[in-house]
């Protein structure tokens, strides 16, 4: 899980260009949105993107994007536990 | 001396319709143009519907008649036939005395041909003419409909998203009212492309069902394409040639919501202030609006903002409303001028066009849309509204002369 | 109308942007293909977590504005103008690449929202919190022009107000190359300070920023005045490019006499440089000329560093060597003429005075 929670780090920083940020300065039990790093919609949309480029998993309704994209953590156990194969 | 603004002609081309004939047959049909994607090759064809005009390039061209040879986007042959219109509609003889100006729009210019230049050039493929790229940026459709019409005065094109029309005819009407002016053409014109298909679609904002403006179940905007130009005059100007005056530009406003650069604010703050500078500049209490056209894209964010700004505006009551795009798809940069023809054609005819599709009020406000064709009550002043990414906001007011 | 410029802020190949005057030394750029801009530290002006999504060209844009409002002491505008003859480049080749590449698949959203021409101005509305009028004019050589009629249009309305109006242009690998293979540039490599005396076709491709704060109250540290602009389109001869110089001092009441400089936007081509050449032998040829796309390129919006040039100089009353003046040296300048057109098409010509 530490492994998954590191990369998704290195993935998050990538595609969101939070070029002045390392893994170490994000806390993966911290609010992803509003609070915490503070993201947005946009960058929502670009998570949804990444989980379904990155890990092949698609986000079902609103409120499934609200709880898997809380956390870099809440982030690591949804694609933990939807791994295919 | 400030002069008044009057507007002698209009000209349209849409989904509804091929000029302004055709679209009043289907808006009082309630016929929608939001179908399935047909000329553009897709791998959402079957998937995303869209407000099409149905004819390829090659027959836009026919109807366009340019009679000048030259590289025409899709975007250019639907602005020359819908200001051609407009221009044959005002009478205007644009060498005769007056100053004419040209104020159009666009957001995606001649991106239906520049994507294809794209395709090949950055994959190397060498398949890539450059005569698909000359008309790439805004200002090729502008000038394409100076040099068929001869206006030659004043050129220019405004891209604010999908506020550029209605700004365009923002413009026009201050330079007339200024005096630098004594006839605008002014309006807008998009096609439809693979570029903000899937720009659109990334946001995930496009509905794979025909959109349901102000609908508690509404999932999203229709994209769809046309062109919208009004001829604008002084109004000394177009009684001393004895014009046919259709209307009056009343009053307009921009504001910015500055909020987020594609989401409007929960409020609706730019939308506020574009409608109470409208309204200021006109002279107006929002007693005097007997019809909203809104921008109601058919999107949750939209649809939530506008309507919240204009419960905030209309405290004592919202007038009729609605949102014609669920008949003509969100026409981007032509939208504002799409929507400035049906509020001319409104006041002329005395119509308020229904909200197509609606179903379920939305939980958050307390009006409803209009949902029937309405004729027989009065409509003397018509509230427009064009609201684009980047929160820029823009409000048009129209009124019987 | 006559209405003051109360600030600028300039970013360009030289070094325009630290500076509140004419940099003390120019870069001649030598086997040059382009003129690419100095950026600034674009850490000073915007938070990381807000420019992290913005390209070059929106930072540009917002930095310069941000300076522009600094230098002019105006704390909120009451309107964002700009012009912009191609917009946000990079960001639609970003998209359209995705596209392809993906076959319309998981794209992502940002290069998209990006690409929309307005993207500059409302940054920067964003950035300030700005609520009012906001506008973006893109017609190739009148970008610039059309959105600073705008300004003045905004300023005959209402006299008090500060309007915040900028014109930039970008340039890209495959914008470079684009219009390369279209026969505007030089075939050979270019030393920019040298770029007018190539009797070769086509120009050197540049790129810049720029922002002004005009106002139609005079203040005691405005930089100079801007008494008329007007702009043309594809004159039918050289006898209408002298009417409209007739009109635009006739409009301000000054005699071509009392035009102490021409700035002319002679970039190197001289199928088109014939423009300005012939203008100044028949009807200016008293007067001192000076030069400007040697120092910026050729880009839809120049003439915005024009006007940013030919008010510091007006400002400072210092011609600098690299400027490439003709003729005899002005003692006084007291009125400056800006005369550039793009490609021979879209003309614009400016009167600027000392005040």
């Amino acid at each position: 899980m530490e492994q998954l929670i590191d990369k998704l780090k290195h993935e998050i920083i990538g595609v969101l260009n939070l070029s002045e940020m390392t893994p170490a300065d994000i806390d993966e039990n911290a609010p992803l949105f509003i609070e915490g790093l503070g993201l947005d919609s946009i960058d929502a949309l670009e998570l949804i993107v990444l989980l379904e480029k990155n890990y092949g998993l698609k986000l079902g309704t609103a409120e499934e994007g609200k709880r898997v994209l809380h956390s870099v953590r809440s982030m690591a156990e949804f694609i933990t536990s939807n791994k295919k194969g | 001396m400030q002069h008044k603004v009057v507007v002698t002609g209009i000209g349209i081309i849409s989904a509804i319709g091929f000029d302004t004939k055709g679209v009043m047959d289907s808006l009082q049909a309630q016929r929608s143009g939001i179908g399935r994607l047909s000329l553009i090759d897709s791998v959402y064809k079957d998937e995303i519907p869209v407000a099409e005009i149905k004819a390829t390039n090659d027959e836009l061209l026919q109807i366009a008649d340019p009679g000048i040879t030259g590289n025409y986007s899709r975007t250019s042959l639907l602005g020359i036939i819908a200001a051609r219109q407009a221009i044959a509609a005002a009478r205007i003889d644009v060498s005769a005395p007056g100053r004419t100006g040209l104020i159009s729009a666009t957001t995606v210019g001649g991106m239906d041909r520049s994507e294809i230049f794209y395709r090949g050039y950055l994959s190397g493929s060498g398949k890539a003419r450059l005569r698909d790229v000359v008309t790439h940026d805004c200002g090729d459709s502008t000038e394409k409909i100076a040099d068929c019409t001869g206006i030659r005065d004043y050129i220019t094109t405004i891209n604010t998203a999908c506020s550029s029309s209605a700004n365009a005819i923002m413009v026009g009407a201050r330079l007339i009212r200024e005096g630098k002016l004594d006839r605008v053409v002014a309006g807008g014109t998009d096609a439809l492309t693979l570029f903000t298909l899937n720009g659109f679609n990334s946001l995930m904002i496009l509905d794979r069902n025909p959109c349901r403006p102000f609908d508690e179940d509404r999932n999203g905007l229709n994209l769809g394409e046309g062109s919208g130009f009004l001829v604008l005059e002084s109004e000394e100007f177009a009684c001393r040639e004895n014009k046919n005056v259709l209307g009056v530009i009343k009053g307009y406003g921009n504001a910015c919501d500055a909020y987020h650069q594609t989401a409007s604010s929960p409020e609706g703050h730019g939308a506020c202030l574009s409608m109470l500078k409208a309204l200021e500049v006109a002279g107006l209490a929002p007693d005097a609006i007997s019809y909203i056209n809104a921008h109601g894209t058919g999107t949750k964010n939209n649809d939530l903002s506008e309507g919240v700004a204009l419960e905030t505006v209309f405290q004592a009551g919202i007038p009729h409303c609605s949102s014609t795009k669920s008949y003509t798809g969100h026409t981007l940069g032509a939208a504002g001028g799409i929507e400035a023809v049906l509020s001319i054609i409104a006041l002329q005819h005395q119509w308020i066009y229904p909200n197509l599709n609606f179903a379920r009020p939305m939980n958050e406000l307390g009006f409803v849309p209009v949902t029937a064709f309405v004729t027989g009550i009065p409509v003397n002043c018509i509230m427009s509204n064009s609201f684009g990414f980047g929160g820029n906001n823009s409000t048009l007011i129209f009124s019987r002369y | 109308m006559e209405s003051y410029i109360k600030g600028t802020a300039m970013i360009s190949p030289q070094r325009t942007f630290e500076d509140k005057g004419f940099p003390e030394e120019v870069i001649n750029y030598t086997g040059s293909d382009y003129l690419g801009c100095i950026e600034p530290s674009y850490r000073d002006y915007i938070d990381p977590m807000v420019a992290r999504r913005m390209s070059r060209i929106v930072k540009m844009g917002v930095c310069a504005a941000i300076r522009c409002m600094k230098n002019s002491n105006v704390e909120m505008p009451d309107a964002v103008l700009a012009g912009t003859g191609l917009g946000c480049l990079e960001d639609t080749e970003k998209f359209l690449g995705s596209i392809f590449n993906n076959a319309e698949k998981l794209l992502n959203p940002t290069p998209f929202i990006q690409s929309t021409h307005n993207t500059v101005a409302a940054a920067i509305a964003l950035a300030i919190k700005c609520h009012n009028y906001n506008a973006t004019y893109t017609h190739r050589g009148f970008s610039f022009e059309s959105a600073i009629q705008d300004a003045l249009l905004q300023l005959a309305e209402k006299p008090e107000a500060n309007i915040l109006t900028g014109g930039f242009d970008e340039l890209t690998v495959n914008s470079y190359h684009i219009t390369k293979r279209l026969g505007m540039w030089k075939n050979h490599p270019v030393t920019s300070l040298r770029l007018k005396e190539y009797n070769t076709r086509g120009s050197l491709p540049g790129e810049g920023t720029a922002f002004f704060m005009l106002s139609g109250i005079h203040g005691s540290h405005d930089i100079a005045a801007l008494k008329a602009m007007r702009t043309f389109y594809k004159p039918r001869d050289h006898h209408e490019i002298e009417n409209h110089l007739d009109q635009l001092l006739g409009e301000a009441g000054v005699h071509l006499h009392d035009v102490s400089l021409m700035m002319l936007g002679v970039n190197g081509d001289p199928s088109t440089d014939s423009m300005y050449y012939r203008l100044m032998s028949d009807r200016c040829n008293r007067l001192p000329g000076a030069y400007f796309k040697h120092l910026c390129g050729e880009y839809d919006t120049a003439s915005s560093f024009a006007l940013w040039l030919s008010a510091i100089l007006l400002k400072n009353q210092v011609i600098p060597e690299s400027i490439g003046l003709t003729g005899n040296l002005p003692g006084v300048l007291d009125n400056i003429v800006i005369y550039n057109h793009l490609r021979g098409s879209y003309h614009a010509m400016y009167l600027l005075s000392r005040c």
